[in-house]
């Protein structure tokens, strides 16, 4: 009697979870109504409108940028840096206690898996706070003389995928080297940025260390154009780091940008096949794709290539896509209807170019924006979807012979944010790692993120590093 | 005379080719490798999934006492419980056999007649495998003869470790042999490797891939004897190991993890591993086995909680 074994739901209670119906903005210690129009951030698992939130205008960031130097001038830069790390230690603290509160909410307005946002982004968080607590005091040893000084207020615009780890990896550094922040999440995921506002008053932090505005394009251009910031950092899209690029030209506005990437998985014949098969998964699954160092171009070893596709296509097989809040969701809802019509838009070109499109069977909900896991075998270097960056859950696979082709096809594009090698000779780890343009490179697994580990690109995946002592770099003078 | 799959022929034909074969296996990269283990581990099971996975558990239980003080009252005890595992719930399925030593076989036999439930021995100078060839042989007749439906041998961990894979090949298939009956029929064969003694993941591939190329019918963590015993990174191996080798050879082998699983959250984890990475046709007892002792009454007290919706105390199960 063999019968299949189907995991019954094992849904998450959403019940730890308060949403307001409507959100202001998060200024000056106080949540203000903004002066602009609201927006509707919905779950993208269900369409379901979940809150208004204020669209902050140019008055509004205005206010925004006065709170963080009025708090820059009077408290923060002022404040020793032992003391500066006590407040981010007790926030690191309140985000391990309310941990399952924003993981929850996490998977509901970004749509990505409980299990991720509970066991990876969550803890991330929390650890960069107390990270770069232990910093706050000893920033003398950074390597950047023995007096290093804060740059005043940073202007910082996040992206959806990791709501919350992007604002840790932003807010946690600017805070320890004495800066005050503004900062923008974005518009389809404000929700876990308002709540780490409660937070920031939770933990007693000076009104106007912290700012939060809501809103889309518009409300960031004004952030950055503002002549009161001193520092934009940001992460998202290539398209727009430019248009930030350009705007703070001119300036003595420091900026950071982490932008996009194409990166390349490379698996040689001599690879431990069934953890690459994982760390392939890891690497263009996890998060459905929406990250930026995505492993979303496989490259093989010719003389493996069948029988590694094999396994890979066994194991997406088992890949389950659906409820973010089931806590045996592996793949959960693509974050948008934009990015959604983005993602298909581009595979469908990737079939249109003759490339083979592969996706397990999977039954995709009714209602919500779903994408199922995606490969496309049989494409080259020329196909737009092993060009342009999908950010989705859409692999390319090429093959390769010899390892200068590896490192040749790995290298050529416009990206350089990250790339892995899979070997079980150590010597090649090393001779590979150092040929490859990328700011990452992970040996034997994919999509590894520790806050003591720099993280950045070359070429147009930005510029600056974030993480570990070279993130301090980014906020010091 | 050798089990061997006719694909795999060349393989075994030499010293030379045999370890050839073995190296040239893919490693076994351990971070990954115990990351995967883990994150399988984080699936929840519950409500109708949970109350299948038990039943299948308890299915799968070898009911295990190898020790020197047992007794054939003991193992008359545990026989029955194999049989009926919850007297108090005639729908509760009966476990998969009962393991004992060679000596006991004939009294657990004896109790478990035509019941369903198998005899299975220990033999070839179990724990430590070391005896000579024909002492081993000898053992594992004698349990045959005595009425064992399965034999689990232990394999010689000094000659593989010392890189002589010939002789634990021959080894393996020489007690194969030996489980043949009068009648024509065999003796189920299982290898019990040791892989807390055999430490490297590496070592459990290639070790898998040799008792499966000698004709095992299932492949076994652990004597239960040395810590660690079973564990879920090295139960991945094997199942992989088993998989790719029906993938290979159309031929499927059993797995059987023994010692150290002792919950019945334990349990549900081995079944979602073995759903996942070997797939749905290893959930059936003739394919997976715990080996275990004080697992049952744990399966039993959760079996009992999903049915009731209350939980008993230990009191309310039977002590082996």
């Amino acid at each position: 009697m063999t019968t299949p074994f189907d995991y019954a739901p094992a849904p998450e209670s959403r019940s730890i979870v308060d949403i307001k119906p409507s959100y202001g903005l998060f200024i000056n210690g106080e949540f203000v109504d903004g002066h602009g129009k609201s927006f509707k951030t919905i779950s993208p698992a269900t369409e379901e409108v979940l809150a208004e939130v204020a669209e902050a205008d140019d008055a509004d960031v205005d206010a925004a940028v006065k709170a963080a130097r009025r708090a820059y001038d009077r408290v923060w830069s002022r404040m020793p840096g032992r003391e500066r790390a006590k407040y981010l230690y007790r926030i690191a603290r309140i985000i391990q206690e309310r941990s399952r509160e924003l993981a929850v909410l996490e998977s509901i307005d970004n749509g990505k898996p409980i299990k991720e946002s509970r066991d990876v982004d969550i803890p991330i968080v929390a650890a960069h706070f107390f990270y770069y607590a232990g910093w706050a005091d000893k920033l003398e040893y950074a390597g950047r003389g023995a007096d290093p000084r804060p740059l005043g207020v940073a202007g910082q615009i996040i992206p959806w995928n990791f709501p919350l780890l992007m604002l840790a990896w932003k807010i946690a550094p600017a805070l320890a080297c004495g800066n005050t922040v503004v900062l923008k999440p974005a518009e389809t995921t404000p929700l876990t940025a308002l709540l780490f506002a409660e937070i920031c008053q939770q933990a007693d932090l000076p009104p106007g260390v912290v700012n939060i505005i809501t809103g889309a394009g518009g409300t960031g251009q004004a952030l950055v154009a503002h002549p009161g910031i001193d520092k934009v950092a940001f992460t998202g899209s290539t398209d727009v780091g430019k248009a930030i690029a350009r705007t703070v030209a001119g300036t003595d506005k420091k900026v950071t940008l982490e932008l996009g990437g194409k990166a390349a998985n490379i698996v040689f014949d001599d690879a431990p096949l069934d953890q690459a098969v994982e760390g392939i998964v890891t690497g263009i699954f996890f998060n459905q794709g929406h990250v930026c160092c995505a492993g979303s171009r496989l490259l093989v070893q010719e003389s493996i290539a069948d029988e590694l596709l094999a396994k890979l296509k066994r194991r997406m097989s088992t890949l389950r896509v659906g409820d973010p809040l089931d806590k045996n969701t592996d793949v959960g809802a693509i974050n948008s209807a934009e990015q959604l019509a983005r993602i298909r838009e581009l595979s469908d070109i990737g079939e249109a170019e003759g490339a083979g499109r592969w996706s397990p069977e999977c039954v995709l909900p009714q209602h919500g924006f779903w994408f199922p896991p995606t490969i496309f075998t049989g494409v080259t270097q020329a196909h737009r979807i092993a060009r342009e960056e999908i950010f989705g859950p859409v692999l390319s696979v090429l093959t390769f012979r010899t390892p200068a082709e590896a490192v040749e096809k790995a290298n050529n594009t416009p990206y350089g944010l990250s790339a892995g090698i899979w070997t079980e000779k150590g010597s090649r780890i090393l001779k590979i790692a150092s040929q490859l343009r990328a700011g990452v490179v992970w040996a034997n697994t994919f999509n590894k993120f520790d806050p003591t580990s720099p993280f950045g690109g070359y070429k147009e995946s930005g510029y600056g590093r974030e993480g570990g002592r070279h993130g301090l770099e980014a906020y010091l003078r | 005379m050798t089990s061997t799959p006719t694909v795999l022929d060349d393989v075994t034909r030499t010293e030379s080719s045999l370890r050839q074969f073995l190296h040239g296996l893919p490693g076994v990269d351990q971070v990954g490798a115990e990351a995967r283990a883990a994150g399988l581990g984080t699936r929840s099971i519950k409500t109708s999934a949970k109350a299948y996975a038990l039943d299948l558990a308890i299915r799968m239980v070898d009911l295990t006492t190898l020790e020197g003080q047992d007794t054939p009252g003991k193992v008359r005890a545990l026989a029955a419980k194999a049989m009926r595992p919850d007297p108090a719930d005639p729908t509760c399925p009966a476990a998969a056999a009962v393991c004992v030593y060679p000596d006991m076989v004939a009294t657990a036999k004896q109790t478990l007649g035509e019941s369903g439930v198998h005899v299975a021995s220990v033999a070839t100078a179990f724990p430590s495998g070391r005896a000579a060839l024909d002492i081993k042989l000898a053992d594992t007749r004698d349990a045959v003869e005595a009425g064992a439906d399965e034999i689990d041998m232990v394999i010689d961990r000094g000659a593989f470790l010392a890189g002589h894979y010939q002789r634990v090949y021959d080894e393996i298939v020489a007690v194969k042999a030996a489980c043949a009956r009068s009648n024509g029929e065999d003796a189920h064969l299982k290898v019990i490797f040791e892989t807390g003694e055999l430490q490297t993941y590496d070592n459990v591939r290639r070790v898998s891939w040799l008792a499966m190329m000698a004709g095992a019918h299932f492949i076994k963590t652990s004597t239960g004897k040395v810590q660690p015993a079973a564990t879920l990174p090295v139960t991945l191996v094997m199942l992989e190991a088993v998989r790719d080798f029906r993938e290979l050879t159309g031929q499927m082998v059993g797995v059987k993890p023994a010692g150290g699983i002792r919950t019945a959250k334990d349990a549900i984890k081995y079944l979602v591993m073995v759903n996942e990475v070997a797939g749905q046709d290893w959930l059936d007892p003739d394919w997976f086995r715990f080996g275990a002792s004080t697992l049952l009454n744990d399966l039993l007290m959760q079996r009992t909680k999903m049915t009731t919706g209350r939980y008993s105390g230990p009191d309310y199960f039977t002590l082996d």
